[in-house]
């Protein structure tokens, strides 16, 4: 369904999206796994024709991005990032707006409203203004605007970024009801690890522009070759520990050390003799964090300690 | 046929905004009353031009002045959409940029016609209590006035379209007032009259596109004018005409 060739965007400076390739089947959810400022954006932004590559191309149900984005375009549909429904206009305006935008019916329009309205539990509150809507309520309804012209693919921006636990949960249910009742073929960019491991099927961890890996969550995990021991000490004996061949890894992780260890819980006695006085140990099996610290050598959060929002609203303020 | 609905769309949009900020509709007619009553009455306690009082003589600059400040705030209003996501949305909607061009030019263009029909009202009952004489309102010159200010209307918005599509944050819009609207303001003979410049004035004056709007106005209303009716009328059309080919131009090339 999409054929991502060698896409690479420079700026003036920076590679923001370095030479990424891969393919993504029809009916998948796929996600791009990343901190902010890895690249993930701006890979949407040229799949959704909206920024030009540096080089290399990509297709879209087999339409190609530079030379058919009119095409692109009729296939796809996207929910941002940032709002992007009118606050001055109900949700029922945003609907018939993005209706007309795309050149649909009038019957068909007003027919598919009231499906996705339905889908996203919206219906009671269509004719209050957007500005009136809580912030999951307005992503719910961007949501619904980006499906109503039953594309091909879905791009999802961060979806459920800022939204309180209760709402990503609403999110994350549409999301899989619309993959498994409708065939989507859905995109999402996330740097939540908890979001990606509960929807996505495979997905792209994506660092400095480059892809890092690619997997199934449940794969990646599993590549790891061990479960995480997480230890609290002041010192290690990491010479001693690389020794054991069941020791996979050693991280530096938030100032304590992970350890990736097959068979942990069998081991674990022989680790402890080795290091010595610990503070606390903890067992577990892998996370994508891990996943994430293994591929790159650092914690996602390290690498931006929540960046994006806070530098944001910085900026915002100072506007 | 999809291009037109998107257009609709556009206008639709800008259309139901500007009507429910009811605030921006009662601060766009008070602030041209205020310039009317109080610079008007002020200078008008001891200027006049023969017959026809300061206020009657500013009427017509007035009503360009609002053309002038709406339509430009208008076009310059996309950094705002640009800033939060809604111009992506329209922006990958599958339709063609140059129609998401002409969208924003029929809504801000309507937005101040809006503005002009309720200043044009209140004339009528400035004229009837006595405020304002010596003002020629019959039909043939409000059509008129109307062609004239919505033509003129239509330049304004794309410039303003154009500075906000080169425009990456609103900051640069106390830099455009200062910049482009007080000067087009001030230099437009809509406080004064052109026909005696100065030398080293009337250059600027005589380069301005509001300029011929004002004196093609103020001719059919008032008559006093510079120039012929049918000669500010190509004046700005030609403005406004370069104006939307380059506008189109800055949207084909903006980025987000």
């Amino acid at each position: 369904m999409i054929n991502i060739e060698n896409l690479t965007k420079k700026f003036e400076k920076i590679t923001a999206v370095d030479n990424i390739s891969l393919q993504i089947k029809e009916g998948e959810i796929f996600g791009l796994l990343g901190p902010n400022g890895a690249g993930k954006t701006t890979t949407l932004l040229m799949l959704t024709t909206l920024k030009p590559p540096t080089s290399g191309t990509a297709t879209i149900n087999n339409f190609d991005i530079i030379k058919q984005p009119d095409m692109v375009r009729k296939s796809i549909g996207i929910v941002f990032q940032d709002p992007s429904s009118d606050e001055i206009l109900t949700g029922y305006e945003n609907l018939k707006l993005h209706g007309w935008l795309y050149d649909m019916p009038d019957d068909l329009r007003e027919q598919r409203i009231t499906e996705v309205l339905d889908l996203v539990d919206l219906t009671d509150r269509k004719d209050d203004l957007v500005k009136k809507y809580s912030g999951g309520m307005r992503r719910r309804l961007e949501l619904a605007r980006g499906l109503m012209h039953h594309p091909k693919v879905l791009f999802l921006d961060e979806p459920t970024l800022g939204l309180d636990p209760q709402s990503r949960e609403y999110i994350w249910t549409y999301v899989e009801k619309l993959s498994k009742e409708k065939n989507i073929t859905i995109i999402l960019t996330t740097h939540y690890m908890d979001e990606a491991d509960k929807l996505c099927d495979r997905l792209a961890i994506i660092d400095s522009g480059k892809i890092v890996v690619i997997g199934s969550p449940k794969k990646l995990k599993k590549d790891l070759g061990g479960d995480i021991i997480r230890i609290k000490a002041g010192k290690l004996n990491i010479d001693a520990l690389k020794k054991l061949t069941y020791v996979k890894n050693i991280a530096n992780c938030d100032g304590e050390f992970c350890l990736t260890v097959e068979d942990a819980n069998l081991n674990l006695q022989e680790i402890l003799g080795i290091i010595g006085k610990v503070d606390s140990v903890e067992i577990r099996t892998p996370t994508l964090d891990d996943v994430f610290l293994h591929y790159t050598g650092r914690g996602i959060r390290e690498s931006s300690p929540e960046g994006g929002w806070a530098e944001k609203a910085m900026h915002m303020r100072s506007k | 046929m999809g291009e037109l609905k998107g257009i609709y769309a556009l206008w639709y949009r800008e259309i139901k905004v500007f009507t429910r900020e009811r605030s921006r509709v009662i601060s766009s007619i008070i602030n041209p009353l205020l310039w009317f009553f109080i610079i008007g009455g002020g200078l008008g306690a001891s200027v006049s031009f023969g017959s026809i009082n300061y206020q009657t003589f500013i009427y017509p600059g007035i009503l360009i002045q609002t053309a002038l400040f709406s339509s430009i705030f208008f076009g310059v209003y996309i950094v705002w959409d640009k800033k939060i996501d809604f111009m992506k949305e329209v922006l990958v909607a599958p339709m063609n940029r140059t129609s998401i061009f002409v969208g924003k030019i029929l809504g801000g263009s309507t937005d101040t016609l809006i503005q002009i029909i309720i200043l044009l009202t209140i004339g009528v009952v400035f004229i009837a209590t006595g405020v304002m004489s010596g003002i020629n309102f019959n039909f043939f010159t409000i059509f008129v006035t109307i062609v004239f200010l919505y033509v003129t209307t239509v330049g304004l918005v794309s410039i303003g379209l154009i500075l906000g599509s080169q425009m990456e944050s609103p900051e640069g819009f106390q830099l455009i007032i200062s910049f482009v609207i007080f000067p087009m303001f001030f230099l437009s003979g809509a406080l004064f009259p052109i026909n005696n410049l100065p030398s080293w004035l009337a250059p600027f004056i005589l380069a301005n596109p509001v300029t011929y709007a004002v004196d093609g106005v103020r001719g059919v209303l008032i008559g006093i004018s510079r120039f012929s009716l049918v000669y500010d009328f190509l004046i700005i059309c030609i403005f406004s005409i370069i104006m939307i080919l380059i506008g189109t131009y800055a949207f084909k090339k903006m980025k987000i």
